[in-house]
């Protein structure tokens, strides 16, 4: 080894001699990126959401005030759309949910290794096809004589055309496989003799399902959900697509920061899917699926 | 104006900046210029007198669609041209908003930008760009003279750019499944009339459409006291935002893109409401049974002039380019690419067939209808002065509610 | 697993039903690719390969394809380098705020894209005065990049346990050396893995690239969003898409085959 004994004083030796200087050499260019960069950035956006736009002059006021806060609580308007993007944020994950266990119990526990990996990709693949592109597929699908028209139509049930179910189903599409990806991860690490062990001492499938798989299982759809109720919380483009005519936050958010040039309002408004998340993400952690992102 | 290359035109409408330099234009008083229409001062440039040897390479800041070089569609082409008559080799650059297109110009890098109703204002009065001399455009003589000297493209009689294009928001509806054939937009406004057609009637999704909604309260509510689409008052806003709210029942969706509207109007998930020239004639071509007009009450619509940039180094290439894009065969192939009227008459002599009569080219009594998008500020566009109107950021409020 | 062959059956059967409904779509964009009608509208009207001959020849689309690898490829390196040196960081060492600091690298992607979008351009442009470019965009897709390789890298370090350094260290070898002959070769399977979905992320990713891309900087998904403007060109755009589609078989079947030796499936995160 070139490096020779840790003792000489060269660089990887005074580092060997000194953990606390390699963990700070270590932890500082990410805490740098995320920690500096990355939350100033953020601060400064939501410090922004006490000012005011000058509607003259088009410059940011820094006065600070509570206008626009005060506004999103007393025009009723956003308060319909917080809650109508929470319940389409809460709907998407819980299809998504449902949909991913069986393939992921299928793909962990059943597939064999060959058909494991197809599967694998299967399942990765969409995810290189564009967001648009995707979404624009499902405005197709929903359409007056589309696809779910056709499959539906024979049933006597009628197509739900765009809106509110199209938003869902259309995001629950997209964010489908980072909820199938760590679903399957956790499934994939309870060893078979634990199941075959719960067998053994006489649970039926059904019980193992509950008391075994379901307990491991937990973090790993929490980790899932953290993807399909953030992506969902912040998007906008969708919804513009199959969602009729409704609107989201992202919405809201978009339209204020761009054309209108009132960034205040439009940070003001960002706190909401924020606290959501922040929220979300406190309750998270309690169940220790942080650690199995 | 053009219609937005982003998400929503919002985008592309544009800025509060107008209200900059509309709002304190008078304070400059030891500037000599011009008065615009919404008061406020130009500053004192002179125009280019006579022109030189071109300078090898012009800087073109462009909406996107406005200046193709080929690299869309090998066919799309009228940049190559340009760089072959004139040897000033260009540098297109597009941007996706007005606001974009404002903060791209002050950095000074660019000598052409094609600027829209919001943003032309707000260039004139910041002094980025300098009047032009139309003496030195020779196919400026060729130009619509309903489309000279007025307010977004001039001040006091001085142009400050060649007009590009212009077009109208139409009304269109499905003729197999609207009966009657409608008149205007009452269709669209009238709850009695809308109302046979709920969750199939579209509308532009766009705080600008509120402009829709009081030009239509003009015509049919004169107590108001609307002049001017894009000058209301709390009092007008809120009138435009109660009908729009009332509309809203009948709206299946509101839509931004042509592939949008066009695929809607295909299926029939949308069956009546505004629309643009090109997407009714791209429907038409796919045998949609569609039919586009422009009430006789009148319509908003956008129009776009090239400018030229007051801290430019290539300002004999500027020119060349302003002449070469309303050459008649650039302004046809650029109005046909985009989906506009062309400013020049000549260019429909080499455009398709019939493209001028479909898009009313040089039909002034057309262009008289049509109320240009323009961003509304504080300080009204219609002149009144004892009261405040509304500016952009609280449309876009207003917008959210009426969606809801 | 214990399973009744009748569940075993049921569940291949909802496994295949499902994939079906997510390659249902996927199938009509390739259609569509065909589809002579330039809306993207259900059944098709007739057959071509008019689009596909023309998105052969737009430059635009290849300058945009070219953009956005250069982007992933800029983002994917900066989160390799950043979120391996966290997650070293993390997994071996025990100290305060130790929680906060892996809160801290989730944040980015479990806040809202548009938040970290205009959180971003707002730093960029009215803090520190520069002008969105091409580096902004990789700036930013690194920002929430970071997190997928961080995550392999965090569960691949707890897997192995850190004795084996401990070892190489005993043995006398330096902190390089070590991390060169011991923990590269250990983590390197789990780094492809999170290093592609880095990629895959930022290729595709459009909310927090519309704010923080310069004029001229034209990624694919914004250059598909630009085209979906422009009358004519949804076909090209479908085109675009399917053949995305198709290639993208390459770069996961390698990742997969390289992580064979060790069984290194990707975690979790995209």
């Amino acid at each position: 080894m070139e490096q020779g004994a840790a003792g000489r004083s060269t660089p990887g030796g005074t580092l060997h001699r000194h953990p606390r200087l390699r963990l700070g050499l270590l932890l500082g260019p990410p805490m740098l990126w995320l920690g500096v960069a990355y939350l100033t950035a953020l601060g400064a956006l939501f410090l922004t959401a006490f000012w005011t736009t000058n509607s003259f002059t088009g410059d940011i006021e820094k006065v600070w005030n509570l206008d626009n806060f005060r506004q999103l609580w007393e025009i009723g308007v956003y308060k319909t759309v917080a809650f109508r993007t929470l319940a389409i944020a809460v709907s998407v994950t819980v299809v998504d949910a449902v949909i991913a266990f069986p393939i992921a119990l299928f793909m962990a526990k059943i597939a064999s290794r060959r058909w494991q990996r197809i599967l694998v990709i299967a399942v990765l693949m969409p995810l290189w096809a564009s967001y648009l592109v995707k979404a624009y597929a499902w405005r197709a699908m929903f359409s007056a004589t589309g696809p779910v028209h056709w499959l539906l139509d024979p049933f006597g049930i009628s197509s739900p055309g765009y809106g509110l179910t199209a938003t869902v189903v259309t995001l629950a599409y997209l964010w489908l496989p980072y909820m199938i990806l760590p679903m399957y991860a956790g499934l994939e690490r309870v060893p078979n003799s634990l199941l075959e062990a719960s067998a053994d001492l006489g649970a039926r499938p059904g019980t193992t399902l509950r008391r075994v798989i379901l307990p491991i299982l937990t973090p790993a759809v929490f980790a899932g959900s953290i993807f399909t109720f953030s992506l969902t919380l912040g998007d906008y483009i969708t919804v513009k697509i199959v969602g009729g005519a409704n609107q989201m936050l992202g919405n809201v958010v978009y339209d204020n920061s761009g054309a209108a040039g009132n960034l205040p309002f439009a940070a003001a408004v960002a706190t909401i899917p924020v606290v959501i998340m922040l929220v979300y993400l406190a309750v998270v952690r309690r169940t220790g699926a942080l650690d199995e992102l | 104006m053009k219609r937005a290359r982003t998400l929503s035109a919002a985008a592309a409408i544009g800025l509060l900046a107008v209200v900059t330099l509309t709002g304190c234009g008078s304070d400059d008083g030891d500037k000599k210029g011009g008065t615009g229409s919404a008061g406020f001062t130009a500053p004192d440039l002179k125009p280019l007198d006579k022109l030189g040897k071109n300078e090898g390479s012009v800087n073109i800041l462009a909406w996107p669609g406005y200046a193709e070089d080929g690299s869309t569609d090998k066919t799309v082409d009228w940049v190559t041209p340009f760089e072959k008559t004139t040897g000033c080799q260009a540098n297109v650059k597009t941007f996706g908003t007005s606001d974009e297109a404002v903060q791209l110009m002050k950095s000074g890098q660019y000598d052409v930008v094609s600027a829209s109703g919001d943003a032309s204002l707000r260039l004139i009065a910041s002094g980025d760009v300098e009047p032009v001399n139309t003496d030195l455009v020779p196919n400026y003589a060729d130009v619509y003279p309903f489309l000279k000297d007025k307010p977004w493209n001039s001040v006091d009689g001085q142009m400050y750019g060649i007009p590009h294009g212009y077009g109208a928001n139409l009304l269109m509806w499905r003729t197999d499944k609207v009966n009657p054939a409608p008149a205007d937009w009452g269709v669209v406004f009238d709850p009695a009339q809308a109302g046979k057609y709920k969750g199939k009637v579209t509308a532009y999704d766009s705080p600008i459409y509120i402009a829709d909604a009081a030009l239509y309260l003009m015509n049919t509510k004169p107590d108001l006291g609307i002049k001017n689409p894009y000058a209301l008052d709390d009092k007008q806003l809120a009138a435009a935002v109660d009908l729009l709210k009332e509309q809203r029942a009948s709206i299946g969706e509101y839509w931004s893109d042509y592939a949008k509207e066009q695929s809607a109007f295909k299926t029939g998930d949308s069956v009546v409401g505004t629309t643009w020239q090109v997407i009714a004639s791209l429907a038409e071509g796919e045998k949609t049974p569609v039919k586009a007009i422009l009430p006789d009450t009148g319509s908003t619509g956008w129009s776009d002039t090239w400018m030229v940039a007051t801290k430019s180094k290539h300002k004999n290439c500027a020119y060349a380019w302003l002449n070469h894009i309303i050459s008649p065969e650039a302004n046809a192939a650029v109005a046909q690419w985009f989906g506009e009227s062309p400013a020049n008459g000549k260019a429909c002599a080499i455009a398709e067939k019939g493209f001028c009569e479909t898009y009313h080219a040089g039909d002034a009594s057309f262009a008289d209808k049509l109320h240009y998008w323009t961003t509304p500020i504080k300080q009204c566009l219609d002149g009144r002065t004892d009261v405040q109107c509304t500016d952009y950021a609280r449309w876009t409020q207003a917008w959210t509610e009426v969606k809801g | 697993m214990t399973l009744s062959r009748n569940a075993r059956l049921l569940l291949a059967a909802v496994t295949g039903l499902v994939l079906l409904v997510i390659y249902l779509p996927l199938g009509l964009v390739l259609v569509n690719s065909f589809n002579t009608s330039t809306s993207f509208t259900w059944p098709p009207s007739g057959f071509t390969t008019k689009w596909w001959d023309a998105a052969w020849h737009s430059a635009g689309a290849r300058d945009a394809l070219a953009l956005s690898l250069e982007v992933a490829a800029f983002a994917t390196v900066i989160s390799l380098v950043l979120g391996t040196m966290a997650a070293l960081a993390l997994q071996r060492y025990r100290f305060f705020g130790r929680d906060a600091v892996s809160l801290l690298i989730i944040l980015p992607i479990a806040l809202p894209g548009i938040v970290t979008g205009i959180a971003l351009q707002n730093a960029f442009t009215k803090i520190l005065g520069i002008s969105l470019s091409f580096w902004t965009i990789v700036i930013a897709h690194a920002t929430f990049c970071i997190v997928t390789v961080f995550n392999n890298a965090v569960a691949r370090l707890r897997r192995v346990g850190g004795n084996l350094e401990e070892a190489s260290m005993d043995l006398g070898a330096g902190t390089f050396t070590t991390f060169r002959l011991v923990t590269f070769p250990m983590l390197r399977s789990a780094l492809l893995a999170g290093g592609l979905l880095s990629f895959a992320l930022s290729f595709d990713e459009i909310i927090v690239t519309t704010f923080t891309a310069g004029a001229g900087s034209q990624t694919l998904p914004l250059w598909i969003f630009e085209n979906m403007f422009r009358p004519n060109q949804a076909p090209v755009v479908n085109v675009v898409a399917a053949a995305l589609i198709v290639l993208s078989i390459v770069p996961i079947w390698l990742a997969q085959r390289l992580s064979v030796d060790d069984e290194g499936l990707p975690t979790a995160a995209p």
